[in-house]
């Protein structure tokens, strides 16, 4: 197989034996991206200079620690020092921050090698990079359909072979949801787990950075480089970080295992049913203990949702005003008029619609009712969730309700609502702020389904070794997409 | 000021700037003056991604401030955002405290005409300054405007009172003791003129014995203690007229005009904002717990009050030389420093009103830029005591070393200003200026007393001012009184 469609700790290997280069890596990756980056469009910016300079001066060293020499991709809503940052809008289109996010400088650090910056729902607000302002990504598994999103980009780069991991953020399953429609392992890392330093902010108390790999003991590895308290970010959690390597342990026997009932009623896919039922069927024969499981208010996860993230994002945003950086209307002649077009012309659809709803929930006479009991409802989740975990280790549930959509298949107004509940899984994650692991679970048509393993706060741990554990049990991250690396 | 038919009822809401060595959410420098745009980093200029740490300083000199305006402490230090767009406001939102403010239900006795006075406090909150805009001519026709963001981010505490001064004057009164008391916890430097000390007013009236409030004005652009007062009693006035016209008055927000002494429409209630607050999701409420409370408790400095009384008590000094010496934290320690070393009380705090005060404000300088030291100060008084210099020539000493910053001995020696007190070189022009005017020595003689103090004056004349007039007066009345 080529470089490109191996794993980290397969190049790892490769690289510490001396049998390859880290430019030979990044050749493989480079060659992959021009043979299919037309027909995926995973990228918005491609960094090859800078990429070959770092491995050029890892090779001359010759020495391969950590994630040095391995090829990734960033979600392009993570902050290069001196590489543009778009965030796939029209508004950041030419804006280059003077500063790296945390995860990036830590990545930096590693001397990873950072093919580039990857598409994505504007401000990774959307489930299927199609409201990127630039071009949507497509799915390396079927060309006709959506990677899913908003870190479409991130999971279509590495189900394609351009880059062997990358990271992406996720506000309500934005790393989990394209990680199951491409058939990779996504991972959301507790809140406060990875700093959110240099993230740009869509909203604050449910965005996580997460990684997307090939299989879970690559996760693990990356998960070890960028987790971790960060001072510049104070919603941070002050813990010790282990060695999630540890926790790669092929055996779950005993573990209890909470299947959450409410996605497997209406809404979901009869193929995608099956897929899920049969995966935990195989947890059961490796051991586990499965059993149903039914949250109470878990049905109101998502209108909340809809009402604490465009809430912050309407905040968040604000600051795109066209004053200091930014597209700004040169035409307006007045500060009013210069907001009104600069914000008019910079953002999209989904975003401008996000920005509205969150004012208005916001609004006097309406935070009461909307906002105020929505902070009130993810309380009651919280609990839920809680009481779950005294009795189980971990609970599951299918990533996404369906496989992969076609593109343009939501794009009209009234079909809105329905990528909506493409999140509806992933999405109490985030109002908890729980981690949350997206594992290849099988196949439907064709096309991959993920499952979610949901773990208690802080227990990245024990979602790694369930995860882990199925993946051994299985071989769904060994198919490859029919644009696949062969 | 008084209306015969009404009484005013005023509230006040003042903006401090926090004195704290970095700004709220991150370390770039709260210096004031510096060149535009050289104070800023990306978390204070709104840039993608950056994101705010709290100063814990800042709740440290809030509660400071809480527990010396006699407040609740809260439990919990939460913050908000207010979100509204304007250039100078970089991330379209001012973090602040809505509806958990740090500090509640306090008060500050005033020295009001009838006696000392509480003037409740509502509330004391935390928020971070927002940028400055400097516009090309009037804001009006300014075809553009540049933004400085080195005050962004700077901390802030808003202090609200009850609406419970009744005239501009005890306004004033309010503002001065709550400056002082601000002075004194050394958390702000309270400079009007620098904007470090902010002040808008909330202000209606009503017809005397009416308990019922009126409709409020808030007036805002007031620069200066005067402006203060001025635009209260400007704005008393109005309202009257309006109401004596059988109109209402309208709930609005109103700017004084220092040029044109008068005020003027901003805006009605009708366009007040939504600034949608909610909890600022980027910041962790902070944990003010008891002992915290405590410890800041414990290290609060002596207050203007407390100190007020001392110099009382302690030196026997009248209530208004109290006051002025407890205006501020630095004149208070430059008479307690002169104390220390000098025992007549009175006389120090006769020279810190009187020439030094003088001089200060002839300079436009604060007490800690005087170039006379406390010890300075001393040496002269004793050189007045020893008889060296009169208390006419200290004046003219004291000058020299405010302005120079020389000491008073070397002064009187570079000038030659030593006083005359041998009587053996002041006796020939006694008799000089007496057989000079024989008409004045009558005069005298005939029981006009006041013709000695133009024989002093005389005497003074020839020497200068360096004669002891003391002595002089001796010598001339035994002359004259001889025969």
């Amino acid at each position: 197989m080529e470089l490109c469609g191996l794993t980290v700790h397969e190049l790892k290997d490769k690289l510490k034996k001396r049998e390859i280069s880290a430019a030979d890596i990044l050749d493989s990756c480079l060659q992959r991206t021009h043979q299919v980056e037309e027909q995926v469009k995973a990228f918005i910016t491609i960094t090859e200079e800078t990429a070959r300079e770092t491995a050029r001066v890892l090779d001359e060293k010759g020495e391969y620690p950590g994630l040095a020499g391995i090829v990734c991709g960033l979600k392009d809503n993570l902050c290069t020092r001196g590489v543009r940052t778009t965030c796939a809008s029209r508004m950041l289109e030419d804006f280059v921050p003077g500063y790296d996010a945390t995860v990036v400088k830590k990545l930096k650090a590693q001397q990873a090698v950072i093919l580039g910056k990857l598409n994505m729902d504007e401000f990774a607000m959307g489930s299927s990079t199609e409201y990127s302002s630039f071009y949507p990504t497509r799915n390396p598994w079927d060309l006709k359909r959506v990677p899913g999103g908003s870190s479409g980009g991130a999971a279509a780069a590495v189900a394609a072979g351009q880059v062997i991991y990358a990271l992406g953020t996720d506000t309500g399953g934005s790393v989990r949801q394209p990680a199951a429609f491409c058939g990779v392992v996504g991972m959301k890392p507790t809140y406060g787990r990875v700093s959110r330093s240099g993230v740009v902010g869509f909203a604050s108390s449910l965005d996580q950075v997460g990684t997307i790999t090939r299989d879970v003991t690559d996760c693990a590895l990356v998960l070890n480089q960028i987790a971790g308290y960060d001072h510049m970010d104070s919603t941070s959690a002050n813990l010790e970080v282990l060695d999630y390597t540890s926790s790669l342990v092929p055996e779950i026997k005993g573990f209890k295992v909470g299947v959450l009932q409410e996605y497997f009623q209406e809404g979901i896919h009869p193929g995608v049913k099956e897929t899920i039922k049969r995966a935990l069927l195989k947890m059961e024969e490796m051991g586990a203990i499965v059993e149903e499981i039914s949250l109470p208010h878990i049905k109101y996860a998502l209108p909340t949702y809809y009402i604490i993230a465009p809430a912050e994002a309407s905040s968040n945003l604000a600051r795109f005003d066209g004053v200091r950086y930014g597209l700004r209307d040169l035409e307006a002649d007045n500060v009013e008029e210069m907001y009104i077009n600069s914000r008019s012309l910079g953002f999209g659809p989904e975003v401008k619609r996000r920005i509205m709803l969150g004012t208005y929930v916001l609004s006097a006479g309406y935070f009461d009712a909307y906002y105020l009991k929505a902070l009130k409802v993810r309380r009651l989740i919280k609990n839920d969730f809680d009481r779950a975990f005294e009795k189980y280790d971990v609970l599951v549930t299918p990533t996404v309700p369906t496989a992969a959509f076609k593109l343009q298949e939501h794009a009209r107004d009234e079909d809105l609502l329905a990528m909506y509940r493409s999140d509806i899984a992933t999405v109490p994650a985030n109002m908890a702020g729980l981690p949350a692991i997206s594992v290849p679970g099988g196949f439907v048509d064709e096309m991959p389904v993920g499952l979610q393993i949901i773990g208690k706060a802080f227990a990245e741990d024990t979602i790694l070794r369930v995860a882990y554990a199925f993946e051994q049990h299985t071989d769904y991250t060994a198919r490859k997409p029919s644009l696949g690396v062969k | 000021m008084v209306l015969p038919n009404y009484e005013a009822v005023i509230g006040l809401e003042v903006h401090v700037e926090l004195k704290t060595q970095s700004k709220i959410f991150c370390s770039c420098s709260t210096a004031f003056g510096a060149e535009p745009n050289t104070q800023v980093c990306p978390v204070c200029a709104g840039m993608p991604g950056a994101l705010p740490v709290l100063n814990r300083q800042v709740v440290e000199f809030a509660i400071k401030t809480g527990l010396a305006l006699n407040c609740e402490i809260a439990g919990m230090s939460k913050y908000d955002r207010k979100n509204y767009f304007y250039p100078d406001l970089p991330k379209a939102y001012q973090v602040s405290q809505y509806d958990q403010p740090i500090c509640r239900t306090g008060y500050l006795e005033i020295e009001a005409e009838e006696g000392k006075k509480r003037i409740g406090i509502n509330r004391v909150h935390i928020e971070e300054d927002a940028g400055k805009l400097i516009h090309q001519g009037a804001i009006t026709t300014s075809s553009y405007s540049l933004v400085d963001l080195n005050r962004s981010g700077v901390p802030l505490l808003e202090i609200v009172s009850e609406p419970d001064l009744r005239t501009p004057r005890e306004a004033c009164l309010y503002l001065e003791k709550l400056r002082s008391v601000l002075l004194f916890l050394g958390v702000s430097d309270c400079k009007m003129e620098e904007g470090s000390l902010r002040c808008d007013a909330n202000i209606s009236i009503r017809p005397r014995g009416e308990t019922r409030l009126g409709t409020k004005a808030e007036i805002k652009n007031m620069n200066s203690f005067r402006s203060l007062e001025r635009a209260l009693e400007y704005e008393l006035t109005r309202q009257m007229e309006v109401l004596e016209d059988g109109e209402e008055v309208v709930q609005e927000t109103r700017t004084w005009d220092e040029g044109q002494q008068a005020t003027f429409s901003m805006r009605s209630k009708e366009e007040a904002d939504d600034y949608r607050y909610f909890p600022d999701p980027d910041l962790v409420p902070v944990v003010v717990d008891q002992e915290w409370v405590q410890r800041v408790r414990e290290s609060l400095p002596e207050l203007p009050d407390a100190a007020r009384q001392r110099l009382m008590e302690q030196y026997e000094l009248p209530a208004y030389d109290a006051g002025v010496l407890t205006m501020t934290r630095d004149t208070l320690d430059f008479f307690d420093e002169c104390i220390r070393h000098y025992d007549d009380a009175k006389v120090v705090s006769n020279w810190i009103m009187g020439e030094m005060s003088r001089l200060l404000n002839q300079h436009n300088l604060e007490i800690s830029a005087s170039q006379v030291s406390p010890s300075a100060l001393v040496r002269m008084l004793r050189l007045i005591d020893e008889g060296t210099i009169s208390g006419k020539m200290a004046k003219t000493v004291f000058e020299e070393m405010f302005t120079t910053g020389k000491e008073p001995d070397v002064i009187v020696k570079e000038k030659g200003m030593t006083q005359i007190s041998d009587e053996s070189a002041l006796e020939p022009l006694v008799v000089q200026v007496l057989e000079a005017n024989p008409e004045v020595v009558e005069d005298y003689r005939g029981g006009k007393t006041k013709a000695l103090g133009f024989l002093v004056g005389q005497v003074m004349k020839a020497t200068r001012g360096q004669a002891n007039p003391k002595l002089v007066n001796q010598i001339l009345k035994r002359h004259l009184d001889k025969s």
